[in-house]
């Protein structure tokens, strides 16, 4: 693993490097500790929308110019707002990186937020959101969310309720991005072919010069614990009926999350770590033996996010046309029983080691997929959390798994979703 | 902000794939291997692609050539499905195959340590796949269940629709998955038949990138695919050429209580050998592409609030496939986004592109090509892509060259050859 160079500003912004010189590339990512986990209800979606508004151009970079200059430089840029961080990047030939710097120093406070953007930028979300609903597991993701988290803030999509994108005004974005749009409350990390010091020389350059701000309070209500199973049935158009079962699982720090990811992986298969490449097939999982193979269901898939407070962990089947939902699920209660009653094989953990070992060596093929967890680890946790991964997987003994089973796979912690079609 | 004064590290130009650095070897039973090493990471990837695909395929048995493809890794005479799946996902690894209309593509990676494994696996499920009854029988399910999500899915069905109207009485406007009637009439014996006839290493392509030598990889290949010979092996059937429409045609598909409407408006273009390729895909780009999605974009998207997602495409490849817009609209505002969509479409058709965008997507295409040949399978895509159209090994040194000569003029005529704004398909779906 390359070294890493790692400080704070005097401004507060802390700066992640990585020089990786096997391509003329560099990628550079600046993230904000903000996204629907510091959201309340009136203004659900406001900092996934806040994330559009700065593609809307500043004083120096009117939004005309703003779309265009990085693809010029033959730049690939985008941003993605997630519950508990919103990040933009810039993937660029290492020669015009000096644009990304520029662009994103600027933005940082510069942004307009003309009335007239947030206006035509209001139904471009909601066509976003409409498009989302045509889904059938969106609708059904919803649902389940929705009725996990009664108390806490996970309780509502990225992309917010339509209630809210319909009311949001110009001031309530701009006052949301003036909150957490400060040096003290972003990282910026950058990995590819550039010396670190010079790069260093560039970043202070830029971005040192803006002032730190209040550190934005987050009033984030804790979820309490689930007192019995809930379910949620969904209906909706198709032929095809969906499960989704949603437990409520450890955070990214707590110590119980590498040993769920072992857990996660021995049910659903192995989790994809990397951003811009797919994972591996999961046909060797203990769920798809037990529910395709035995053709109760036609897909099965699942993960665990790593967030800053406990979310969930789910699993998601697609029922076979000739089965019902109810019987995929008592299947599925069937293996997660097993793995209760009795701890998983050595080598069943040692293959998801392995497993976990492979996708990462696929990952670090990608520069843009370094500089992606160097920050994005820095939001729920440090670089550490990344670097130590796969030692941390290695420790996970049997033991831990079966604990795990009996402690989070309780139907009492668990939301159990049904999409049903309306034929 | 002052720009890097030292030397860059790499030269941009010499990081591309070259002459020099891919190395390209023909079995003498007509498989073609390319490969290139890159060590800084310990994994492979393998890409490549059989000249068989559904272009083969009867009507009353179309989906044969997707399903058998499918079918190829239900087991093997060696292994069955379960010990297929053990081997490839116990040390991290994949493999899959994926039928297509004129070839069927096969893709894997796996640490290097690995290779010899999913060599064997790739010439295994190749060779000698044995298509076990309740294997079939599971997978058709599964594929009878993605058809039916299929129908449920506005951008699949407005797309589909659109070929319908473009490639009436040609093979493109059949669904390389079929359909639930054909893939019910489909056998175990269809399988094995068409497997036993059409499979074969004449036309086939391969290429691996990563850490192993490329002496060492064709040795590799050779000893697990170089004995393998299939003399019933078709030749690919000539497509038909396809009929210009003569008017506007459109056509709407009811989806009831989807949200959002998806459209698709166009017409064929150009395949990937014609000499105005290029020229189209550079104009592509200026259409629907370059920033937020080009013109399109700024008119129907950031200018008129009406989509999220809106921007045009150019697919073709060994054949004529799409030159189109596609846009998911809010069902209310379907004939406005179409208005504006036609309205580009005309525009681009009657005046030369300006200057500034000629040259600021000549920079886009050049700068990002390094970006794109970033990870092995990018690289192993490129290598396929220069072998299947012919591009010659020092394409990509060629490119920007080939990028910087295209005018305005070739773009004006390229676009007035494909798109005509009074004769174009649209396809609607949604409620």
């Amino acid at each position: 693993m390359p070294s890493i160079n790692k400080l704070v500003l005097s401004n507060g912004l802390l700066v992640l490097l990585q020089e990786i010189h096997t391509s003329p590339i560099i990628s550079h990512w600046l993230w904000y500790r903000v996204g629907s986990r510091n959201e309340v209800p009136g203004c659900t979606g406001i900092s996934h929308w806040t994330e559009h508004m700065q593609f809307k151009g500043t004083p120096q970079y009117p939004a005309s110019v703003l779309d265009k200059a990085i693809a010029r430089e033959g730049g690939y840029w985008n941003a993605f707002t997630h519950s508990d961080w919103t990040t933009y990047f810039e993937t660029m030939p290492a020669d015009k990186i000096g644009l990304a710097l520029r662009l994103e120093a600027d933005r940082m406070t510069q942004s307009l937020f003309s009335p007239k953007e947030v206006a035509s930028e209001r139904t471009v979300i909601i066509s976003e959101r409409q498009g989302s609903e045509n889904e059938p597991l969106f609708l059904l993701g919803e649902e389940v969310q929705a009725a996990a988290f009664r108390v806490h803030s996970y309780h509502h999509e990225i992309i917010g309720d339509l209630a809210d994108l319909q009311t949001i005004q110009r001031d309530d974005l701009y006052r949301h991005y003036r909150t957490y749009y400060i040096p003290n409350n972003a990282v910026l990390s950058v990995a590819g072919d550039f010396d670190s010091e010079e790069m260093l020389v560039r970043i202070r350059e830029l971005f040192e010069p803006i002032p730190s701000g209040e550190q934005p309070s987050t009033h984030v209500r804790p979820e309490p614990p689930q007192p019995g199973e809930r379910r949620v049935t969904v209906e909706g158009p198709g032929e095809t009926s969906y499960v989704q079962i949603s437990s409520h699982a450890p955070s990214a720090t707590q110590p119980d999350f590498f040993p769920y990811l072992v857990m996660d992986s021995l049910l659903t298969g192995p989790s994809n770590l990397n951003i811009f490449t797919g994972g591996i097939s999961n046909k060797t999982s203990r769920l798809y033996r037990a529910l395709v193979e035995k053709e109760l269901a036609v897909a099965i898939g699942g993960g665990v996010g790593a967030t800053i407070d406990p979310h969930l962990h789910s699993i998601i089947l697609t029922v076979h046309p000739q089965r019902t939902p109810n019987e995929v699920i008592g299947a599925l209660d069937d293996e997660i029983k097993r793995l209760q009653d009795t701890p998983p094989p050595i080598e069943e953990i040692a293959r998801a080691v392995k497993q976990a070992r492979a996708i990462f060596a696929y990952g670090s093929e990608s520069i843009s997929n370094q500089g992606f967890w160097m920050g994005c680890s820095e939001m729920f946790a440090t670089y550490d959390w990344f670097l130590n991964y796969l030692e941390r997987l290695a420790t996970v003994t049997p033991a831990d798994v079966q604990r795990l089973a009996q402690t989070y796979l309780r139907p009492q912690n668990r939301v159990v979703g049904v999409y049903i079609p309306k034929r | 902000m002052t720009q890097k004064t030292s030397p860059p590290i790499h030269d941009p130009l010499s990081s591309l794939p070259g002459p020099d650095d891919i190395t390209r070897a023909e079995l003498p039973n007509g498989i073609i291997v390319l490969a290139r090493q890159n060590f800084n990471s310990p994994s492979v990837v393998i890409s490549g692609a059989l000249t068989v695909g559904s272009l083969f395929d009867q009507d009353e048995k179309l989906g044969l050539a997707s399903f058998t493809a499918s079918a190829l890794m239900r087991g093997t005479e060696q292994r069955d499905f379960r010990k297929i799946y053990d081997d490839l996902e116990s040390v991290g690894a994949s493999l899959g195959f994926d039928g297509g209309t004129h070839t069927t593509g096969f893709g894997g990676r796996a640490l290097a340590e690995d290779l010899d494994m999913l060599l064997a696996l790739l010439a295994e499920t190749l060779r000698q796949p044995v298509f076990p009854s309740k294997q079939v029988e599971r997978l058709r399910a599964q594929i009878l269940t993605a058809l039916a999500i299929r129908t449920q899915d506005t951008g699949e069905m407005a797309s589909e629709a659109f070929d319908g109207i473009v490639y009436r009485d040609h093979p493109y406007s059949r669904l390389e998955d079929g359909n639930p009637l054909t893939v019910q009439a489909i056998t175990r014996e269809d399988l094995i038949e068409f497997h036993h006839r059409c499979y074969g290493p004449r036309g086939m392509i391969m290429a691996i990138v990563g850490a192993v030598q490329p002496s060492e990889v064709i040795e590799k290949i050779a000893r697990v695919l170089g004995d393998w010979e299939n003399s019933l092996q078709p030749v690919s059937p000539s497509l038909p050429p396809v009929t210009s429409l003569t008017e506007t045609i459109t056509r709407k598909v009811t989806i009831p209580d989807k949200f959002q409407s998806d459209l698709v408006i166009g017409a064929a273009g150009p395949e990937r050998r014609s000499p105005n390729y290029l020229s189209a895909l550079l104009g592509n780009s200026i259409l629907g592409q370059f920033g937020m999605m080009g013109r399109i974009g700024d008119v129907v998207r950031v200018q008129a609030g009406l989509a999220y997602h809106v921007f045009s495409s150019l697919s073709g490849g060994l054949g004529p496939g799409p030159w189109d817009v596609s846009a998911g609209v809010d069902p209310a505002n379907v004939e406005r986004a179409i208005e504006l969509i036609r309205a580009e479409i005309a525009r681009f058709v009657c005046e030369p592109v300006t200057a500034e965008e000629l040259t600021d997507n000549q920079s886009n295409f050049i700068g990002r090509l390094p970006l794109s040949l970033e990870s092995n399978g990018g690289v192993a895509a490129s290598l396929i892509n220069l072998e299947r159209h012919d591009l010659g090994l020092d394409y990509y040194r060629r490119y920007p060259d080939l990028i910087r000569a295209i005018t305005a003029e070739q773009i004006l005529e390229a676009a007035r050859c494909y798109l005509h704004p009074e004769r174009l398909a649209i396809a609607v779906a949604g409620p």
